[in-house]
């Protein structure tokens, strides 16, 4: 039995409450709205410290407006590069057995776990080695453009692999062998049928990549740098408009990212994609 | 025509050494054997989706012990039916007709053919996923047929139906092999699947496989 028909019989919890479970329930809940609540207010503090004026007025700045194009621009790039790499990872990864594989496995998960900082300082060094300079006499990296998609890329690929991975491991791999006896070659099948069926993992994989792509902002302050009009993106904007005293921009494009943040969940929502994202630990 | 030629195959720790057994053209063969014994390793084996250490697998006069699953003429039905969610009935018939170029005009007629056979008609537009666990079968075993494939795999179809559709789909399968003369080799642990459907019946213990005069 696949593992959805199995889950599929398994007792819901149908919202009825037995009155002996109610202290159960609503000790949970108020350990639980803690954290909501928490969220809720950080939200409505940013929107009480600036006004529609203030947003209006960061968002003519032409500063901010080069940021919101370049977050744009990148975030979009990384995304779509993090899932082109990670579908092949992620399906090697679901379906392969091989030596070395808990070492791949943790190297991939490095990314995760690294401080931000630590990767921005880390390709910095990389491309101040002789291939990284001998790359650069040719294709500028270093606190150029390029600099700001790498940096992101390195942190989005590793979640992009996660999600995309979780989501071939739960595609039966009986699929994949009927279709090799139907005529298939492997990669037909692949790209017949397993790639098919992963098209709510890959909605997941892409805006999950995008959404961490946008917020983040270490590695990008040491490898890019936080240069006006060249290397700023929207988290750079924040720390910058901060670093003068500036907090109501500062908030305004925060809540920008806020709004770029629940685009994403809804967009996760919308596709369904939840449950790759959720079984991705 | 089956034939395993002294065939070894190992699945992690798990070995099958020397094994030997041939059914006719058209015939049914059923595997039978306790869980774990490695029926479905076998069979996955005939359908080329298990190497195999030594020995040579013959279908038909021909040796495919070398060749992919997709050059040795088999349809294959897994024991969940391993349906493509995101297909509708009509395409899962169409499938391999597509991936092997077919004209149009062919595979419309193969596809209502088949719907005829395995009575399919009225669910040729439906979507897999709200198909009855004998509906499912059936489409499964139309998508392992459409290509005519003189050997037919099934590893346990029936395991997951009740009785009554058991009953039909029993029915269903002994009609297939009537009017195509496929050769079926057919795992499962049912008494009554192999008393209804086997010609021959083969029995899988310990590594070693006997043959067993069909029961009923």
């Amino acid at each position: 039995m696949d593992e959805s028909k199995r889950h599929s019989k398994e007792p819901k919890n149908t919202g009825q409450t037995s009155r002996s479970d109610l202290p159960f329930y609503i000790g949970f809940a108020m350990i639980g709205s803690l954290y909501v609540v928490l969220i809720l207010a950080m939200l409505v503090a940013d929107a009480s410290y600036t006004s529609p004026g203030h947003i209006w007025a960061s968002l003519k700045s032409r500063e901010i407006q080069y940021a919101i194009r370049l977050s744009l621009l990148s975030c979009s790039l990384t995304a779509i590069l993090s899932v082109w790499v990670a579908i092949p990872i992620g399906y090697l990864m679901s379906r392969r057995d091989f030596r070395g594989k808990a070492l791949l496995d943790a190297i991939l998960d490095i990314p995760i776990v690294l401080p931000p900082l630590v990767i921005g300082l880390s390709l910095l060094i990389l491309f101040q080695t002789p291939p990284g300079r001998a790359l650069q006499r040719f294709f500028p990296v270093t606190y150029e453009i390029p600099s700001v998609i790498l940096a992101q890329f390195s942190v989005a690929c590793a979640f992009a692999v996660r999600t995309l991975r979780s989501t071939f491991e739960n595609i039966n791999p009986r699929q994949e062998q009927v279709a090799l006896t139907l005529g298939c070659s492997r990669s037909q099948a692949f790209w017949r049928v397993v790639l098919p069926e992963a098209r709510r993992g890959i909605v997941a994989a892409t805006t999950l990549a995008w959404a961490r792509s946008l917020g983040e902002f270490g590695p990008i302050l040491i490898f890019s740098g936080a240069t006006r009009l060249r290397t700023e993106v929207l988290p750079t904007t924040v720390f910058l408009e901060l670093s003068v005293g500036n907090i109501e921009a500062a908030v305004s494009v925060s809540l920008l990212m806020v709004l770029a943040a629940v685009f994403v969940l809804v967009v996760i929502r919308v596709s369904g994609a939840q449950k790759s994202i959720r079984e991705m630990g | 025509m089956i034939s395993l030629e002294n065939v070894t195959v190992r699945v992690g720790k798990f070995l099958l050494e020397n094994i030997s057994f041939s059914i006719e053209q058209g015939r049914h063969a059923v595997l039978m054997g306790k869980t774990g014994t490695g029926k479905t390793t076998l069979l996955e084996a005939v359908c080329g989706l298990q190497p195999i250490l030594a020995g040579r697998i013959v279908l038909q006069s021909r040796d495919v012990t070398a060749l992919k699953p997709a050059g040795r003429g088999i349809g294959y039905v897994p024991q969940d039916g391993a349906l493509f969610p995101f297909l509708s009935v009509r395409e899962h018939l169409e499938f391999a007709l597509q991936i092997r170029r077919w004209n149009r005009s062919d595979i419309e007629a193969r596809v209502s053919e088949l719907a005829a056979l395995l009575r399919l008609e009225k669910l040729l537009h439906r979507s897999v996923r709200g198909l009855s666990g004998g509906e499912s079968q059936r489409v499964a075993l139309g998508r392992a047929l459409a290509n005519h494939p003189d050997t037919l795999c099934l590893d346990e179809p029936l395991s997951a139906l009740d009785d009554e559709t058991r009953a039909e789909m029993c029915e269903v399968l002994g009609a297939v092999r009537d009017r195509t003369g496929v050769t079926v080799l057919h795992v499962t642990h049912s008494l009554s699947e192999a008393r209804t459907l086997a010609d021959k019946i083969f029995v899988l213990r310990d590594g070693v496989i006997n043959e067993q005069a069909p029961v009923g």
